[in-house]
């Protein structure tokens, strides 16, 4: 009997889980599917990329600038205990581009993306402007979600680029003021260490984290509860879903790209 | 004509609607009445499929509305909610002309503008509140921007859902009169919902009360009062004691 209860209550979230995410496999497909699908909204796609890309760049390359700095100091303090100061270009442009680029500019647009899209389209469902939508002859995924979705998987690899170019600015600003390196050596190493496909998979990785960012902030604005509290729920949901998720989906990308 | 036999809805285990039989003739003005809770927007919202009943047939014209596509059949309606639900992000205008501005009979833009501001005119509204946002207007405003956006395309049915509620006395009584001048002067069939007992002479041809997820009575307007239903004839005199619970 007891043995019952136990598995009972173990089952239930494991089963709520697996529903929660069969449901947003729907809707990711759906989005998927209604991309290529006219009517296309130019419009709300253009404000979402000026939203979700050009609004984010300022917190996306304060973010880079300190952390290529940051780890500057870090790998030179480190470096110094074997005599490897020389590497803190190659690894400071290497880190950047490859992770804490992608990983910390998908977090900033997790935490400031995610939560502004779940709030707008949560207070949208709970005044009724999704239902008007719908009795006005247009799809609510179409019109809301598509958009946003796909500016930000567009304009998140462009900010990752961005602030990987800020962040490895920000290591050689330190490098150059701080740790007595040469400008021009400084520049070098990085330029010379540095390989096309570490840029490119720190790109890849940032168009996931856009998509992944949009698609929690859609799903848990569209589907949130009634009230200033299912709103609130729905934010913050939003943002934790979409910060474990870039977090997971990091690992599984840097486990395929760098270790096959 | 809207025909409405058994429709049936639950939401988990509470029953919202249980077997609603109900007829709205076309170009007659239906209007709804009955408690909070018993599940009248419910009910309104099955028939434009925003919800999905559970049991029962809904048609329109003979045909299932489940079965009907989806654009032809939204296009045939109107319908003002309860607190307006103005897109934030748009103009008045932009609101208004909706959707004239999408769809099979998409206008140019200029022209849709101007469709926008007649039909703004056309409730009271003068050309300058075009270029506000939504939140820049009143309660009573946003009611009629809304009930702007609701007839921009001269639809044949028209829903109001509670168009009256937050609203003053006397902004009241100019959104029933608007709403009977409009369904009158577009020929349009309307059903309203509200618990506004003025509103109810002012719009109703017919109207249907829905309790306990059912159709307690309908009728004519003019029978209305006369009435012997004892659900009734609380509801409308607004008795807190009688056959209708207080507490629900």
């Amino acid at each position: 009997m007891t043995l019952t209860k136990g598995l009972r209550a173990l089952g239930r979230p494991v089963l709520a889980s697996l529903a929660a995410i069969g449901r947003v496999a729907l809707f990711a497909a759906s989005i998927i599917g209604h991309i290529l699908r006219p009517p296309f909204y130019a419009r709300e796609f253009g404000v979402q990329l000026l939203h979700i890309g050009w609004f984010s760049l300022p917190v996306v390359g304060l973010t880079a600038l300190f952390t290529g700095g940051a780890l500057a100091l870090q790998i030179y303090s480190g470096g110094a205990r074997f005599n490897a100061e020389a590497v803190v270009p190659s690894i400071v442009a290497i880190g950047m581009v490859r992770e804490l680029g992608p990983v910390l500019g998908g977090l900033m647009v997790a935490a400031r993306v995610a939560s502004s899209i779940a709030a707008e389209l949560g207070t949208m469902k709970v005044t009724e402007q999704i239902d008007a939508l719908t009795t006005l002859s247009t799809n609510p995924i179409k019109y809301l979600a598509v958009p946003r979705v796909l500016a930000a998987t567009l304009a998140v690899p462009v900010l990752v680029g961005v602030g990987d170019a800020i962040g490895i600015m920000g290591g050689w600003l330190v490098g150059i003021t701080r740790l007595d390196f040469n400008s021009a050596t400084y520049l070098k190493n990085t330029i010379d260490f540095l390989e096309g496909w570490d840029i490119g998979s720190g790109l890849v990785k940032g168009a996931a984290f856009g998509f992944i960012v949009a698609l929690m902030g859609c799903y848990h604005g569209m589907t949130s509860g009634r009230g200033a509290q299912g709103v609130g729920k729905a934010t913050k949901s939003a943002v934790v879903a979409a910060s474990v998720l870039i977090l997971a989906s990091n690992y599984i990308l840097t486990e395929v790209f760098f270790t096959s | 004509m809207i025909e409405l036999i058994g429709v049936t809805k639950a939401f988990g285990p509470k029953r919202v609607l249980a077997g609603v039989d109900l007829t709205i003739a076309s170009g007659k003005s239906m209007v709804i009445i009955g408690g909070s809770g018993t599940g009248k927007s419910v009910l309104l919202k099955c028939i434009l499929g925003l919800i999905v009943h559970d049991g029962g047939t809904i048609t329109l014209d003979g045909q299932d509305v489940r079965r009907a596509e989806r654009d032809a059949f939204l296009a045939r309606f109107g319908m003002l909610f309860q607190g307006g639900a103005l897109f934030d992000s748009l103009r008045v205008w932009e609101n208004v002309a909706f959707r004239l501005m999408r769809g099979a009979t998409r206008h140019p833009k200029a022209q849709a503008r101007e469709m926008a501001i007649e039909k703004l005119r056309r409730v009271g509204l003068t050309p300058d509140v075009a270029d506000l946002y939504p939140a820049e207007l009143s309660g009573g405003m946003q009611k009629r921007v809304g009930l702007a956006r609701a007839i921009a395309a001269e639809p044949e049915i028209i829903f109001f859902d509670e168009p009256t509620t937050g609203l003053d006395p006397i902004m009241a009584g100019v959104i029933n009169d608007l709403i009977r001048e409009i369904v009158v002067e577009m020929g349009a069939t309307a059903m309203t919902i509200t618990h506004d007992m003025s509103s109810v002479h002012a719009i109703a041809d017919q109207v249907a009360m829905l309790h306990d997820g059912r159709i307690q009575w309908t009728g004519p307007i003019a029978e209305m009062d006369a009435c012997s239903d004892p659900y009734v004839q609380q509801f409308i005199h607004g008795r807190a004691h009688g056959p209708i619970s207080a507490i629900r």
